[in-house]
């Protein structure tokens, strides 16, 4: 059965399309109905939102439709503008350069290669056991103590978050699920709908009637209302596409409530890193658009939590 | 169409944004000069100019490092077309003959591109200047001198290093240094190096 002759697959995919259709409509008519300075920035942002989803969205649905070597090679590449960021702000030194050439030239490609070949038991370990060792021992060997602790971790956590966590998502594509043979695609696409759904619905919500904030001191734009009215929404949406997953309606929403709140905690911890370097988005050296990091923050811990769920109570 | 590549290639590995706070488009003579941290310097200087002010922006180079091998060699006279001069013998009348052959080599055309430290700086932090760039402006007051500060080369390729890692940098093109020929050798050196550290802090 190829990807378009499964009619789940087809809908999911033109649901999303009709759903951007519909934003961009909205957007313009809205560019054309506001008049105030305040609201025309909003409008601007949102409409750049839209425009940014239109090529995450193409991107993506073609990489999955291509096949398994270009949705994996799609998130190498992501990972490795992630990790760029990452680096780029975090305070290494130069006894840091040859740990860190590891991990982008060795360590990335290796993690993804894992998963073309799908050696699950290596994947899983290569960069929390193997690599943690490994590469704090390249780091000694540079002989330089100032501030080891720190920098061995911020280059162990840039890995976690920006490789480690993000591969699962095309690891998905290694679970063998009874009677959702060729169909992984779908849960691929289950877990991203969701996790961007989520931050839309957040936003909404926050916007309309937030109120009381989350955490004032790490970001100011998340309240109660939003986080509860959005994470609510996603997950009756989620429980709504049921069809196209291996769950049962009620597990697809419980699945999608997971995946919502890690992807909330997700947001907030990569905040409070960007807060702790004291600036506002990772891409903050490309003007006037967020980086890759800004994008994924909140796939980045949904996807192994969601991986692992999936895994142990639905594969063989 | 290898300089079109070399300049694409060193960009996105350089994950290069780049400020301009003088004319990109202006095609007059000029000498472009950066903080020194790291062998991709001039390199990224070269690819962040469009690409027809980067067709007559020539690098200062050493003859010794860019003669030997057949690459080097194609690469320094073919695309960089590097105005390559003798290093070693620190005398001053070898000083003088390298500051007058980049002068005369500039003919009416050409711009350059300049390291006035010298040497590259281990820890990104700008050093003092050699005097060469005064010698040059006295000799070519008709050119404009660019301070260009480049950000985080020291970490993507620092010195001792043989292999980049992929960081993001800027390059930022200052505005022209206004000159009037008066200053004396220390305070000419002092302006020049003040406006690039100045750069430093543009966001």
């Amino acid at each position: 059965m190829t990807m378009f002759e499964d009619r789940a697959f087809v809908a999911l995919v033109g649901g999303v399309l009709a759903l951007l259709v519909v934003a961009s409509i909205a957007g313009w008519m809205l560019s054309r109905r506001i008049t105030s300075e305040r609201g025309r920035a909003t409008v601007d942002n949102i409409n750049a939102r839209i425009r940014a989803w239109w090529m995450m969205a193409l991107i993506f649905v073609v990489a999955v439709v291509t096949g398994r070597v270009v949705t994996i090679l799609l998130f190498t590449l992501i990972s490795f503008l992630a990790l760029r960021e990452f680096v780029t702000l975090a305070p290494t030194r130069p006894g840091d350069h040859r740990a860190l050439f590891w991990s982008f030239f060795i360590v990335t490609p290796l993690q993804y290669y894992l998963i073309w070949i799908e050696w699950y038991g290596l994947f899983s370990i290569l960069i929390p056991v193997w690599m943690s060792i490994f590469l704090a021992t390249r780091t000694t060997l540079a002989g330089d103590t100032e501030h080891f602790l720190e920098r061995t971790a911020i280059n162990q956590w840039g890995l976690m978050i920006c490789v480690y966590f993000i591969s699962h998502v095309p690891a998905l594509l290694m679970l063998a699920i009874p009677g959702y043979e060729h169909q992984n695609a779908k849960l691929m696409f289950f877990l991203v709908l969701i996790v961007q759904l989520s931050d839309v619905l957040q936003f909404v919500w926050g916007k309309s009637i937030g109120r009381r904030k989350v955490a004032p001191t790490i970001s100011p734009n998340k309240t109660w209302e939003g986080a509860i009215g959005g994470i609510g929404c996603t997950t009756l949406i989620g429980a709504a596409l049921w069809w196209a997953t291996p769950f049962a309606p009620d597990e697809a929403g419980m699945m999608a409530l997971v995946i919502t709140v890690m992807g909330f905690a997700g947001g907030l911890i990569m905040s409070a890193i960007k807060r702790d370097r004291g600036v506002k988005d990772y891409g903050a050296f490309i003007e006037g658009h967020g980086g890759m990091l800004d994008r994924i923050d909140s796939l980045c811990f949904a996807a192994p939590v969601y991986f692992h769920l999936t895994r142990f109570f639905y594969a063989m | 169409m290898i300089a079109a590549m070399l300049a694409g290639g060193s960009k996105l590995l350089c994950g290069a944004s780049v400020r301009w706070q003088c004319d990109p488009t202006a095609t007059k003579q000029r000498i472009y000069y950066g903080n020194h941290s790291s062998h991709l310097d001039f390199i990224m200087i070269w690819s962040a100019l469009p690409p027809r002010l980067r067709a007559s922006a020539r690098p200062v180079a050493g003859r010794d490092y860019w003669e030997r091998g057949a690459t080097r060699k194609y690469l320094a006279g073919r695309v960089f077309r590097a105005v390559l001069i003798e290093r070693g013998q620190a005398t001053a009348a070898s000083a003088r003959a390298a500051i007058e052959q980049m002068a005369r080599e500039m003919g009416d055309r050409d711009s350059l591109i300049v390291f006035p430290e010298g040497t590259r700086s281990v820890n990104g932090d700008i050093g003092p200047f050699k005097s060469g760039i005064y010698h040059l402006a006295q000799l070519r007051p008709d050119v404009e001198l660019v301070p260009v500060y480049l950000e985080n080369l020291n970490r993507i390729l620092p010195k001792g290093e043989s292999l980049p890692v992929p960081m993001m940098s800027r390059v930022i093109f200052g505005p022209p240094l206004t000159a009037d020929g008066r200053d004396d050798k220390a305070a000419f050196l002092a302006k020049a190096r003040g406006a690039l550290i100045q750069l430093k802090d543009t966001r």
